[in-house]
């Protein structure tokens, strides 16, 4: 494993820019995830620290060392795909084996039969090991290719969404396993996701991207409590941030032109009457729909609360945060 | 209602297209049997009018296509004695002896080494050159594939002519090698056409999979398109080899002695001592072996190749 770092990195393809002056430091031993819309950047990323894309201009240096120009094999990266990655002519097993009968690692067949085990033992696919590769599941296909990727040792692995295209249930577990494999074996990762639950539970470092830019780098609780604008707000966060125009309560600053409210900045019980719109039960939560002053807000509230459509619930902010024009953070 | 099913056919119906395609079987193999057929008759039983359905097989046919024969007089044939083997014995019946082999196999070896030659190379080349309009940014990308389109847009027998001129001049008139090279060019554009359609249907990333997996672009190639790309490679090999078996104009004028490949000799056996068409007709059947034996071999490929990109994903 090895700390990667992104220096300047800019991509175009054709006309479009892909990526913008892209710094970015990825510790030994971190789980970074990156987070943005679809086009902001992430699968652009990971494709130039991979290799498989050639930088315009900056470099990635991988352990220490400039990695531009070298192909993926040289770089050891391992990278699992969104999509379409299993080798179709190939068994479970074979799929598997291959990264380790490479020209680059030459494994013993010994050392290629116990890894593969115990790879496909963690993602419970050992009972699938002989099948073709065609012949699986979504899931299973998506759980070999992940599993291609965790029989190496390679600098970083790189993962584009592995996960979204598979069930919940599968998604929660796999999730806890990915971040086990990580913790235990110190691995470095470089995770792209639309999924916020997945930005949250595992990353050490969240990536924000808007348009081929990195509008903020940090841990989840730093880009969660901390956010550095109205776009780094919204990538996390369930419901989403609520953002109104400042004066909506008293107290904004001057410069203030909107106001930004998550479920717990917003205090039920004080201050201005708001109507309930809807009550959606979660189980373990309550949303509130409110609708105050022409504006529709979405918060949190008891589970077992006997709120109805069209009572009144008293609303005032803690501590919000405040925005400029463009959107920017005040502080 | 019920009696129409859009999945099942009734047994009436499977009954009907069972019979018709056992019709248009037997249509479409008649005159293949009726060659096959001919072999095995002796010279009057060929050219019997009405043509002879039943007849006494003999190998007559077989004889007279791998051997040379002279007359003997009744005095050399008695000088001999008894015939000392089977073929022998046909041939004394018309006061014959043999003296020697004919020359179809060395015919039948140089359509071998021409045709699975000129398949090798065209197969080989078109797929490198197929892979490199796929999955590189060639200039002129578009232009070039048009290019070696339209090497095909005219009979090859067009350009005989030049090209009889060019090989003379080369001193690749009547030779292996310089019918290969022929065959090869006029297949290259067939071949570089189909397996770039059959490798453009292969997505990327596989081959980037394989590149991240510790493997180089030859290496990805190797192990992971041309598994892939084997059905669009196969079925192309087998048209590849079809013509080049099959070809008939160009052989007749550029080969004559060393490099004359089965077609144009075939017709020629049926000049030695009048119209033996069982020879002619063993000399066919043998001469249908081999691209049989290849197409069945790959028949699953052929198959599917065939009907490949016919379903857009």
């Amino acid at each position: 494993m090895a700390k990667v770092i992104l220096e300047k990195v800019s991509k175009k393809f054709g006309d479009t820019i892909a990526l913008h002056d892209v710094s970015m430091t990825i510790p030994d031993g971190s789980f970074v995830v990156l987070l943005g819309p679809t086009g902001a950047g992430k699968t652009t990323t990971l494709r130039m620290v991979s290799g498989l894309d050639e930088l315009d201009s900056g470099n990635v240096f991988i352990g220490g060392q400039p990695v531009r120009g070298l192909t993926p094999a040289q770089r050891n990266v391992a990278v699992v795909f969104q999509q379409y990655s299993l080798y179709p002519h190939l068994s479970v097993r074979e799929n598997l084996a291959f990264p380790l009968k490479s020209p680059l690692l030459k494994t013993s067949a010994a050392e290629i039969a116990r890894k593969v085990s115990e790879v496909a033992e963690v993602l419970q696919i050992s009972h699938k090991l002989d099948n073709k590769a065609t012949a699986l599941s979504g899931g299973e296909m998506q759980r070999v290719s992940i599993g291609r990727a965790l029989v190496r040792n390679p600098n970083i692995y790189l993962m584009d969404e592995p996960l979204s295209s598979l069930d919940a249930k599968l998604r929660s577990d796999l999730r806890v396993e990915l971040k086990r494999i990580q913790a235990n074996t110190g691995a470095t990762l470089l995770y792209v996701t639309h999924d916020q639950i997945e930005a949250m539970t595992m990353a050490t470092h969240v990536g924000v991207l808007d348009k081929g830019k990195l509008v903020q780098f940090g841990s989840p609780k730093e880009i969660y409590e901390n956010p550095v604008s109205i776009y780094a707000a919204s990538r996390l966060g369930q419901p989403r941030i609520n953002v109104l125009p400042a004066d909506i309560f008293n107290g904004a600053p001057k410069n203030a032109s909107s106001i930004g409210l998550r479920p717990e900045q917003i205090q039920q019980g004080k201050g201005e009457e708001s109507v309930v719109k809807s009550v959606e039960r979660l189980g373990d939560q309550t949303r509130l729909h409110l609708f105050f002053k022409s504006h529709d807000i979405v918060t949190v509230t008891d589970a077992h609360t006997s709120l109805r459509v069209g009572d009144i619930v008293k609303i005032q902010p803690v501590s919000p945060f405040y925005f400029d024009a463009d959107g920017a953070r005040l502080t | 209602m019920s009696n129409f099913s859009a999945t099942e056919p009734s047994s009436r119906q499977k009954w009907v297209a069972g019979t018709l395609v056992i019709l248009y079987a037997v249509i479409t193999m008649l005159p293949l049997l009726w060659i096959i057929a001919t072999g095995f008759k002796s010279p009057s039983d060929s050219i019997a009018y009405p043509p002879k359905v039943m007849f006494e097989p003999t190998l007559e046919g077989y004889v007279n296509l791998f051997t040379t024969r002279t007359r003997a007089t009744p005095e050399i044939l008695e000088k001999l004695g008894e015939p000392a083997t089977w073929y022998d014995r046909i041939v004394r019946q018309y006061n014959m002896v043999i003296s020697g082999p004919s020359r179809y196999l060395e015919r039948f070896f140089n359509s071998v080494i021409i045709g699975f030659g000129s398949t090798f190379f065209a197969i080989v080349l078109g797929t490198l050159a197929a892979y490199a309009f796929s999955r590189f940014k060639v200039p002129l990308k578009d232009d070039l594939l048009f290019f070696i389109l339209s090497t095909r847009m005219m009979p090859p027998i067009a350009v005989a002519i030049p090209i009889f001129l060019m090989f003379r001049q080369l001193g690749l008139n009547d030779t292996h090698a310089g019918m290969i090279l022929l065959y090869t060019a006029i297949n290259l554009s067939l071949a570089v056409w189909l397996i770039h359609g059959f490798i453009d249907e292969i997505p990327i990333e596989y081959e980037e999979a394989a590149l991240v997996d510790g493997y180089t672009r030859f290496q990805a190639f190797y192990k992971v398109v041309l598994p892939q790309a084997s059905t669009g490679i196969a079925s192309t090999a087998i048209f590849c080899l079809i013509f080049a078996w099959n070809e008939y104009a160009l052989a007749v004028l550029l080969t004559s002695g060393t490099a004359q490949t089965a077609p144009p000799f075939i017709p020629t056996i049926i000049g030695v001592g009048g119209q033996d068409w069982p020879a002619v007709a063993a000399g066919a059947t043998i001469f249908l072996m081999p691209v049989m034996i290849f197409t069945v071999l790959l028949r699953k490929h052929l198959l599917r190749g065939i009907t490949f990109g016919a379903v857009r994903k």
